[in-house]
């Protein structure tokens, strides 16, 4: 990092995790969620995706989903890592939420890695990836069982994220309105996570 | 010297020794005479009279830094049964025992409960965390402040640099940089002052330096451990606007104007 940049390096993190990361995130769930209405439903769905010229596509997932996923997973590995929890003498619901947003983003960084490796890359290799080859990653329990972390794992850091987003850019001020987005950013875990699991769920 | 009350109850006290700076620890055990309304420091004081340990090994008097003995002076800070608080101000009775003191670790320990807290001295020098009105000339009275303004920089102006918010935060260690929430309120203060506004972007530039503002996660520890109920979240996301602000006016402004 150079020197005294550290400032706008931490703002570029707090921002790329709501745009575009957090947005993909909420698009991505949505997508998965038409697997609830059938196999048919969800590859046809996916299924436009292939419409958007492969050299285009290819441009909008760089630009769009791995540089800012990379930059805010590994920058975000710095920060967690820099950090001295402690829960164990200061056991606020805030400072809860700190060590949370620590260990979910420590543990997507191991999730989306691996995800990636199992849809992506072996979609680059020439497998399809379709309502079939997600059936039969959640066929193993253990599978389903690490999906389903996952996915609580990225809503909740989205949550919790856009509630410090506010406190970070300097929109919420006061404590009354950082417990209000404190609400409103835990009914929105709560909604997206509904749907983040129901599509996992769908796919059993 | 007080004259002794006899009470017949004992306190027992258990202490994180450490003889020297980065030296190793220990912990020892003491049991002083109790007296109605003691607080630590007086518990602390029966130690320096009579350093024996429960077990009646002859030790070193303990020592700590102290200086008002009414919570406002800042220096007696320590952890006291794994919450940093003011030793002057914590009484015995409303504390489980046995009494577990430690330095605040978070910055160097000197010896047994003393600790270094220079880190917090140099960011208030960094910061500029006072009013320059220093002149060839006399520069006459300066803007006035609306009263509603003044009453909540009051509460920010009680802060005692006592180093409990550095202690309680997760952000604040050896391994991080993190300037941490107490100067960090002072740039709040002195910038609402209206002669101190009229160098706040000098103020917001150095915490927008490297382990600055942007350091700080938002685990509110501070606000909840702070002795004098400093709303120092408030002034953190209060200054986490003013830098989004002077950010954008540091690319797309025209000039060095402060307002």
């Amino acid at each position: 990092m150079s020197k005294n940049h550290e400032f706008y390096w931490r703002r570029l993190h707090s921002l790329l995790g709501v745009i575009p990361v957090g947005l993909f995130l909420v698009f991505h769930l949505s997508l998965n969620f038409t697997a609830t209405g059938g196999e048919e439903a969800y590859n046809n769905s996916t299924g436009m995706m292939e419409l958007i010229p492969h050299w285009l596509l290819l441009i909008v997932e760089w630009v769009v989903i791995y540089i800012p996923i990379l930059f805010h997973g590994l920058y975000g590995l710095y920060i967690a890592f820099t950090a001295t929890p402690n829960v164990n003498r200061f056991g606020t619901f805030r400072n809860w939420m700190f060590v949370l947003q620590r260990f979910t983003g420590v543990f997507l960084v191991i999730f989306i890695a691996w995800h990636i490796f199992q849809t992506r890359i072996q979609k680059a290799l020439g497998a399809d990836v379709d309502f079939n080859m997600m059936e039969e990653i959640v066929n193993n329990p253990f599978m389903l069982a690490f999906y389903i972390v996952g996915i609580l794992s990225a809503t909740f850091h989205l949550a919790n994220g856009l509630w410090s987003f506010l406190v970070s850019w300097g929109i919420t001020h006061s404590a009354s309105s950082q417990k209000v987005a404190t609400y409103v950013t835990m009914i929105f875990f709560v909604l997206l996570s509904i749907v983040g699991v129901a599509a996992i769920l769908a796919f059993v | 010297m007080t004259t002794p009350v006899e009470t017949g109850r004992t306190v027992k006290m258990e202490i994180l020794r450490q003889d020297t700076e980065g030296g190793a620890t220990r912990w020892e055990k003491f049991e002083v005479p109790y007296r109605p309304g003691m607080n630590v420091i007086s518990a602390l004081m029966a130690i320096q009279q009579n350093p024996v340990t429960s077990d009646g090994q002859n030790t070193t008097p303990v020592t700590w830094d102290m200086n008002c003995l009414e919570e406002v002076c800042g220096a007696c800070s320590m952890v006291i049964n794994g919450r940093p608080r003011q030793s002057c101000s914590t009484l015995i009775d409303q504390l489980e025992q046995p009494v577990r003191l430690e330095p605040m670790k978070t910055f160097p320990v000197v010896r047994d409960l003393q600790v270094d807290r220079s880190r917090m001295f140099n960011a208030l020098k960094k910061v500029k965390a006072w009013v320059p009105i220093d002149g060839s000339y006399d520069l006459g009275e300066g803007p006035r402040m609306p009263e509603r303004k003044r009453q909540w920089a009051y509460e920010l102006s009680k802060c005692m640099t006592c180093g409990v918010c550095m202690e309680a935060c997760p952000n604040v260690s050896e391994k991080a940089s993190f300037i941490g929430p107490a100067p960090l309120s002072q740039v709040r203060l002195f910038n609402t002052h209206p002669t101190g506004a009229m160098n706040k972007d000098e103020r917001l530039a150095e915490i927008m330096g490297d382990g600055g503002l942007a350091n700080c996660g938002n685990s509110q520890n501070c606000v909840a451990a702070c002795p004098k109920g400093i709303p120092l979240t408030t002034s953190i996301a209060a200054l986490n606007r003013s830098t989004t602000v002077q950010m954008f006016r540091n690319f797309f402004g025209s000039d060095n104007m402060v307002d």
